[in-house]
């Protein structure tokens, strides 16, 4: 597919597939149309040519998580979460339930009466992913989700992030310009080229899971980050 | 010293200026030695007050006014958000309509208040048409304002969720703009209590207005000032009510 805006042309060819259960990432360059290939995904967006096919549903139940993350300032962890479960007509009783379950995956438990101003921004993004997973959705869509937080932080959140994986096997697609960020929690890594946005590269990423931290010491780690970072040259 | 004990200091202090004011006037009163019908004591008021207040007409003519500030201001602030959500939707619209907004913006509704008496009547209608006029362009401007500054981010993620319109209205619209839109509020009730007092002044024969208009005619000026703080304390508490609405409906934002 192919999109463009006026006289930006974003994406150009971009073709791929995506497996089940399979967590791909875009890695790429600001400017790179990565968060406008996202865009298209999630239907927030209208491809100029091409199209999007998903095999089992031809509109799939979708989770996102921004870059901000976009919660609603008045309401609380609890209500923010169980938002897309109210979209879909829950009774409150139940998306309550469910709510619970998700504070407790995403480590938030105390936290359910919370206003998003009182939290930080690793916390936050928590409550992003646990709404993001809350209607138990076909593909979950990560756009630079750890971007806007600091180094220490975003580490966390990526244990964080591959343990939710682990214990909820959704098919992902995510989006960074943060090659370790994609080495440590992808499958694949696909590597796009400055606008207007082709996929250069597209890699497998052969770490053993569970991930943990030090994996990104080891020297295969860095022979593949330095693949990666070749090829986004 | 805590911001708390601070703040009920200067409760306290504005009430016992608000008292002192008694003693002041009083003392005014009998210095100058003014004639009652120029400038009647408080106690004058207050004894007027309670006579007005026994044989009902108080109560009455408040009443009038009340239902035509409070219908006027609900006739206003419907009409006002729906054109204004309209406005704020669609930019076309808004280039279509904004000179007749802003024309009619120029004329002042005191100026017109005499036609709308010649033309619906010297009842209560007319004067809940004024309210309403009066209300309309404040609030109006405030719905555009409020649903415009709707982060579009918000947006994204309900559409994400596939949200359709009326779940977008209600879930995100509505409460992301409701601060502004209580602002709007807050300055139509008290434009509201102005355009009836407005439309009982042009004619009227009951409400506030009238009661200040015979209390003038009759050389009643205790009577003036009772209806004068009658009207005071209808805006104060319209005002009160504003504010509790968004004591309830915008904790998240203190």
């Amino acid at each position: 597919m192919s999109s463009s805006n006026g006289n930006l042309h974003a994406l150009q060819d971009i073709s791929f597939d995506v497996a089940q259960r399979e967590f791909i990432c875009f890695l790429g360059p600001s400017g790179s149309g990565k968060t406008t290939l996202l865009r298209v995904l999630a239907g927030l967006l209208q491809p100029t040519s091409g199209r999007v096919n998903f095999i089992r549903h031809q509109h799939p139940k979708i989770g996102m998580v921004f870059q901000q993350a976009s919660l609603m300032p008045w309401r609380t962890v609890m209500d923010n979460i169980k938002l897309p479960l109210e979209l879909d007509g829950f009774n409150q009783h139940k998306a309550r339930k469910k709510a619970r379950e998700m504070i407790e995956l995403v480590g938030l438990q105390g936290f359910e009466d919370s206003l998003p101003r009182d939290l930080s921004g690793g916390m936050a993004q928590r409550v992003g992913i646990a709404r993001a997973l809350i209607h138990d959705p076909d593909l979950l869509l990560l756009d630079e989700p750890f971007a806007s937080l600091d180094a220490l932080t975003r580490e966390r959140m990526w244990m964080e992030l591959s343990r939710i994986w682990q214990a909820k096997q959704k098919t992902v697609i995510m989006v960074t310009h943060s090659i370790n960020e994609s080495l440590f929690l992808a499958d694949r890594v696909l590597v796009l080229t400055q606008r207007p946005g082709k996929i250069k590269m597209d890699m497998e990423v052969d770490l053993p899971r569970p991930r943990m931290d030090d994996i990104r010491y080891t020297s295969h780690f860095g022979k593949l980050a330095k693949k990666l970072r070749a090829a986004i040259e | 010293m805590k911001p708390k004990t601070l703040q009920s200091l200067s409760r306290w202090l504005g009430i016992l200026s608000t008292l002192l004011a008694i003693p002041a006037w009083t003392l005014i009163v009998r210095v100058s030695g003014l004639p009652k019908f120029i400038l009647p004591s408080p106690v004058d008021v207050w004894l007027r007050f309670l006579k007005a207040l026994n044989d009902g007409s108080l109560l009455y003519h408040t009443g009038i006014t009340l239902s035509e500030i409070v219908l006027g201001l609900l006739a206003g602030v419907t009409f006002a958000t729906m054109v204004g959500y309209a406005l704020a939707k669609s930019r076309a619209l808004e280039k279509v309509l904004s000179p007749y907004l802003v024309a009619s913006q120029a004329i002042p509704v005191i100026a017109i208040a005499p036609l709308l008496v010649i033309w619906l009547g010297d009842g209560i209608l007319s004067k809940v048409v004024i309210c309403a006029l009066i209300v309309f362009f404040p609030v109006l401007v405030n719905t555009i304002v409020g649903v415009r500054a709707v982060p579009t981010a918000l947006y994204d993620m309900m559409y994400s969720l596939r949200a359709n319109r009326w779940q977008i209205l209600l879930k995100l619209e509505l409460p992301a703009s409701l601060p502004v839109l209580l602002g709007g509020l807050r300055i139509g009730a008290t434009l509201s209590v102005i355009g009836a007092i407005v439309g009982e002044l042009v004619d009227a024969e009951q409400g506030l207005g009238f009661l200040l208009q015979l209390g003038d005619f009759q050389y009643d000026t205790s009577m003036v000032f009772v209806a004068v703080f009658t009207l005071i304390a209808l805006a104060l508490s319209l005002y009160g009510v504003v504010t509790l609405l968004e004591k309830r409906f915008l904790k998240w934002q203190s």
